[in-house]
C-alpha cells in the first residue's frame, strides 16, 4: 500500500515544529526544553559532583548519568510512576548517544546527572529527550567537543519519512521506527535503533534525512544557548 | 545564606526578597499543559514550579461505596527539581506531600465521588492526579494542591465506549467541581508565622501547618517539621488560612 500523504500533510523530508529553550529550572546547574511538534521533553543537569556509592567513582574521568521518565499524564493511557524496562533502556542509549562529544577527564570520581522528563508524548520522545539534554549540559558548562541532536527517520507505509508522529508510528500497514542522534560538526552517528524491516537502500536513504534533520536541530540548539547567554548577560 | 540570617531577618519582619510575612510571591497558573492529560495545569509560586495532571481510568468500587469513584494522587520529587532529590520510590516528602494534596480534595469534598460513577457496584472511574515537581523553590505543599485543583477545574470526562473502555482523545463533558478548597501552609520560624518560604527559608523552618480552606471552613490539617505549635499558634496561622483561601481562590476563578 502506497502512503502518498502524511497524516499531517508534511512534506516526507518535514520535520514538525520545533521549539527549545534553554534555562527553564532555575536549580538546576543546566536545563533545557525541545518541544518538536507534539512531543515535549525537558532536561536538568546537575554536577559534576561526588558520585556515591564509591565503587562506582572512575579515579580516571567522570561518568555520566542519564535518566529518561515519562511523566504520567504524558500519553493517553497513564503510565505507572516508576522505572520501567523501556524507560531504563532509553536512559542507557540517551547516555551512550551523548558521551562521545563529553570530556570528563577533569572530573575524576565525580558524576555529571542528567534527568530526562517527557511532559507530553507524540513519538520521537528519546530524541527529543536527547536533543534537550544536549543543550542542557552545554548549559551547564560541561566541556563539550561538539553538540548533539537526535530526530527519527523511519519507513511508514513505502515512503522513507523524517520524524514520525504516533499516527505514522501505528500506521497499520506496517512502520519502522529509526531513531537517530548525531554529532553536529563530524556527524558521527551516537544512537542508531530500528524496530521493523527496511533495506539497506531505504536505510541509508533515512540516515541521509536524519542529518539534514539534526543539522537544523543544531541550529536551533545553538540559537537557543546563545539567547540564553544573552538573556544572562543583560541581568 | 545561612539559617541564622533568615531566622534574624524574620525575627524583625523582614524576609530575604523584602515581602511581608503574609505575603506569597508571584503565582502563575496555567491549564492545558499537556494535551494527552484529561485535566492538567502548571503552577508557579515564585520559582517553585510543578505540573499536574489528571488521567481517568475505569475501575471497580470498593464494596462499602458501589456508587462511588474515587481519586488517587501521587507526587513526584524529581531529582530534576533539586539537587537532593534523588530517583527511586516516593519517601516519606513525596508520600506526605501527595497524602496532603489527596486529603485536601477528598476531605473537602470538591469532587463528588459520586458523580464519577459508571454503573453502580460495577464500574466508577478512578482519577489519577500526578504531581510533577519540576523546580523546588520551597512550599511544594501549596503549589501542587493549587495546581491539583486547577487541573481538575479544567478536566474532562472521556468518552467510554460500549464496553466502558475509555476513547482516547474524546470527551463527555466536564468534570464539576463542587468548590474550590484552598491549601495554605503557615510556616513558624522562631516566634514568627509566615507563608510561602522559598528554599533558603524553608532550611530554617521550625514547625509547618497546612491548613485546607473551603469557604471559610477547615476540612484538612497537616502538622510538620519538628517543633510544635503553641494553641495561640495555631488559631492565628488558621486566621492566616482563612484569610488567604479568599485571595487564592481568585485565581482559580
Amino acid at each position: 500500500m502506497s502512503y502518498t500523504k502524511r497524516f499531517d500533510n508534511r512534506k516526507f523530508d518535514e520535520m514538525r515544529k520545533i521549539e527549545a529553550k534553554v534555562d527553564i529550572i532555575p536549580r538546576a546547574d543546566g536545563s533545557a526544553m525541545f518541544k518538536i511538534g507534539d512531543t515535549v521533553a525537558i532536561a536538568a543537569v546537575y554536577g559534576p559532583r561526588s558520585l556515591h556509592p564509591k565503587f562506582l567513582q572512575d579515579p580516571e574521568k567522570g561518568i555520566l548519568r542519564c535518566n529518561y521518565t515519562m511523566m504520567p499524564f504524558s500519553v493517553s493511557e497513564r503510565i505507572r510512576p516508576g522505572p520501567s524496562r523501556r524507560s531504563t533502556e532509553i536512559s542507557l542509549v540517551t547516555s551512550k548517544s551523548l558521551l562521545p562529544v563529553l570530556d570528563l577527564t577533569k572530573f575524576p570520581n565525580a558524576v555529571v546527572d542528567v534527568f530526562i522528563q517527557i511532559i507530553q508524548a507524540n513519538a520521537g520522545t528519546r530524541c527529543a529527550g536527547i536533543c534537550a539534554a544536549s543543550m542542557a549540559l552545554a548549559h551547564a558548562g560541561i566541556p563539550m567537543k561538539d553538540m548533539v541532536a537526535a530526530v527519527s527517520v523511519g519507513k511508514v507505509g513505502d515512503k522513507i519519512v523524517i520524524d514520525l508522529n504516533k499516527e505514522e508510528e501505528d500506521y497499520e500497514d506496517g512502520a519502522t521506527d529509526i531513531p537517530v542522534a548525531m554529532t553536529g560538526r563530524n556527524h558521527e552517528i551516537t544512537l542508531l535503533q530500528l524496530d521493523g524491516e527496511v533495506t539497506k537502500e531505504e536505510l541509508m536513504k533515512g540516515l541521509e534525512m536524519a542529518r539534514k534533520g539534526c543539522l537544523d536541530i543544531i541550529e536551533i540548539q545553538k540559537k537557543a544557548l546563545r539567547e540564553a547567554i544573552k538573556e544572562n548577560q543583560n541581568e | 545564606m545561612n539559617n541564622d540570617y533568615v531566622r534574624s531577618l524574620i525575627e524583625r519582619g523582614k524576609r530575604i526578597d523584602g515581602r511581608s510575612l503574609d505575603s506569597y510571591r508571584e503565582i502563575k497558573l496555567e491549564s492545558g499543559i499537556s494535551k494527552y492529560a484529561e485535566g492538567s495545569a502548571r503552577c508557579k509560586i515564585g520559582e517553585t514550579e510543578v505540573l499536574v495532571g489528571v488521567k481517568f481510568e475505569v475501575g471497580t468500587p470498593y464494596s462499602d461505596s458501589p456508587n462511588e469513584g474515587t481519586i488517587v494522587v501521587s507526587a513526584e520529587l524529581s531529582p530534576i527539581a533539586n539537587p537532593d532529590f534523588e530517583l527511586g520510590p516516593p519517601n516519606e516528602q513525596s508520600v506526605e506531600l501527595a497524602r496532603v494534596v489527596d486529603r485536601g480534595i477528598r476531605e473537602s469534598k470538591a469532587v463528588d465521588f459520586k458523580k464519577l460513577c459508571i454503573k453502580e457496584g460495577e464500574k466508577i472511574f478512578m482519577l489519577f492526579i500526578d504531581i510533577q515537581v519540576i523546580n523546588d523553590d520551597g512550599n511544594l505543599i501549596d503549589a501542587s494542591a493549587l495546581g491539583a485543583l486547577k487541573a481538575l477545574s479544567e478536566a474532562k470526562f472521556p468518552k467510554l465506549d460500549k464496553d466502558n473502555k475509555v476513547v482516547s482523545g474524546e470527551f463527555s463533558g466536564k468534570l464539576k467541581l463542587e468548590k474550590l478548597p484552598i491549601t495554605c501552609t503557615v510556616y513558624k520560624i522562631g516566634g514568627s508565622l509566615l507563608v510561602d518560604v522559598d528554599s533558603k527559608e524553608e532550611k530554617a523552618v521550625d514547625a509547618r501547618l497546612s491548613v485546607n480552606v473551603g469557604n471559610g471552613r477547615i476540612h484538612a490539617l497537616q502538622k510538620g517539621k519538628d517543633i510544635g505549635f503553641s494553641v495561640d499558634e495555631i488559631g492565628r496561622a488558621v486566621d492566616i488560612a482563612v484569610k488567604k483561601e479568599k485571595e487564592l481562590a481568585k485565581l482559580l476563578k
